[in-house]
């Protein structure tokens, strides 16, 4: 049974309520493979998409989700909107509350602005990225779409490999796939390690050969490189050297192992264009697995309020 | 709210006869199988849509397509209910554009489900025909919908309960009424 009011982050997940929206997403996966790609559940309801940095991907997702599902779905981009007058992000929340929104989805640059905002209205809130800190549909989206190829997170082992530094994709990965059993490693340049690393329970490579060594999953980070502070790297094609996922280097992992980017990516950066393409690739099966996981999400937090009524 | 048996309405002699019955309500109304399809309403039609099946087999000699349907997405009480109920697979894995299809359920009573059903195939396609076969009919429509074939016809009181039991399910084929008591 669902009980939060927000989807902030995956840390405070249990595995249950992990496995809950892993589940929920099977059927919505299936909704989206009709031709009458919509079901009238969450008609009525409103979907403000509120993004404070770019995205296509994650906005264009929970926006299908939501029409998929028969949401009102609303985009506001910020750029063109009063934020650039100067109004708090409370304002705005409480603007777009007032006006009847059910879920407030927030992208925004400063770690914990979801958390802000979901305290101070009563709209439902999900965090669809926040600074360096957790994206956790992302995560549940990698997790949906390991769960669909291996079936279990027992006894696997995933690698992720890259800028941990700034990622909230990793973030949320480690925590998700921690959580659900599976062994973590990750792997990049130690300028790219965030401090204190060793206590998240994972595996810190320094090499990418061993960290690839065995691995059933290989998820690839995007180099961002509109964050980068001068000096982490020596340039980009020595990273692509040193740390970029080739096709020898996906031959180290277990034969079959799957190949995970959250995108978008540099192509020839973090991944050759032959492994993002390969037969081992799951990169576009990602892409429609976030749409059935956001759907899963939306659904099971727009459980109404009143009673239980027998049937 | 407690659950006290009152009686038993069907034993598993009665229900295999209602199944037997219907299927052959079903080929005689339709003049054969040709297009028909059957489709199970989760979660205990579709055990009964299973049944069926065999039992049209058995006198025809013909395996209909069975599909199953879940109809939680399009139930109108979503907002009422205290936590959102589990979305199971929708299956029906043929085309039903142009079909016969048999929906089946274990009981009729509101008509709420039937109606949901009915707009959960309707998105899958465009049927020729959409029927309704359940094993009981209690009464206490709300909405105007009516069964093709019925098991038993069966008055209640609302604050009564039908359960239908089934052996894939609930380890014992048996159709009993309880009562709800304080």
């Amino acid at each position: 049974m669902w009980k939060r009011k927000d989807l902030l982050g995956i840390k405070e997940l249990s595995a249950d309520e992990i496995n809950q929206i892993l589940d929920q997403a099977v059927p919505m996966k299936d909704i989206i493979k009709r031709d009458i790609k919509k079901v009238p559940t969450l008609r009525g309801k409103s979907v403000i998409n509120l993004f404070y940095e770019p995205s296509t991907r994650t906005r264009t997702s929970f926006e299908l989700a939501g029409k998929y599902l028969s949401a009102d779905t609303v985009n506001i981009a910020v750029s063109t909107s009063s934020v650039v007058k100067g109004e708090t992000l409370i304002d705005t929340g409480k603007t777009i509350d007032v006006m009847g929104a059910d879920i407030v989805v927030i992208r925004h640059q400063a770690s914990g602005a979801p958390h802000l905002l979901a305290k101070h209205i009563k709209a439902k809130v999900i965090n669809a990225g926040d600074g360096a800190h957790e994206h956790p549909t992302q995560a549940l989206l990698d997790l949906f779409t390991i769960k669909e190829a291996k079936g279990a997170f027992e006894g696997l082992t995933v690698t992720i490999l890259g800028d941990i530094l700034h990622s909230r994709v990793a973030r949320s990965n480690i925590w998700g796939l921690s959580k659900l059993g599976a062994k973590v490693r990750v792997a990049g340049p130690s300028t790219l390690m965030p401090p204190g690393i060793k206590e998240w329970g994972v595996e810190v490579y320094h090499r990418v050969e061993e960290a690839l060594e065995g691995a059933d999953v290989v998820n690839v980070l995007r180099l961002q490189l509109e964050r980068q502070q001068k000096g982490l790297f020596p340039t980009i094609r020595e990273y692509a050297r040193q740390w970029g996922l080739n096709a020898r280097r996906v031959a180290l992992a277990k034969p079959g192992a799957l190949v995970l980017h959250p995108g978008p990516m540099n192509r020839g950066v973090e991944i050759s264009p032959d492994v993002a393409d390969g037969l081992q690739s799951l990169i576009t099966e990602q892409v429609t697995n976030g749409v059935a996981v956001r759907m899963a999400i939306l659904y099971l937090m727009s459980g109404g309020g009143v009673a239980d009524v027998p049937r | 709210m407690k659950l006290v048996e009152k009686n038993q309405i069907m034993d598993q002699d009665a229900m295999r006869r209602a199944v037997t019955r219907i299927a052959h309500e079903i080929i005689e109304k339709n003049k054969g199988t040709e297009g028909l399809v059957l489709v199970g309403i989760r979660r205990r039609g579709v055990p009964l849509a299973v049944r069926l099946q065999a039992k049209i087999n058995e006198i025809e000699g013909i395996n209909l397509p069975l599909g199953v349907l879940d109809i939680t997405l399009y139930r109108d009480d979503l907002t009422t209910l205290d936590h959102q109920p589990v979305v199971h697979r929708t299956e029906v894995p043929f085309g039903i554009q142009g079909k016969k299809v048999v929906l089946v359920d274990d009981v009729l009573y509101t008509g709420r489900t039937a109606r949901a059903a009915l707009d959960a195939i309707i998105d899958l396609g465009r049927p020729q025909q959409i029927q309704l076969a359940v094993l009981v009919d209690r009464g206490h429509r709300e909405l105007p919908i009516r069964a093709d074939y019925v098991g038993k016809n069966l008055p209640t009181s609302s604050k009564e309960v039908v359960s239908v039991r089934v052996m894939e399910i609930d380890q014992e084929d048996r159709v009993v009424l309880n009562e709800i008591s304080d």
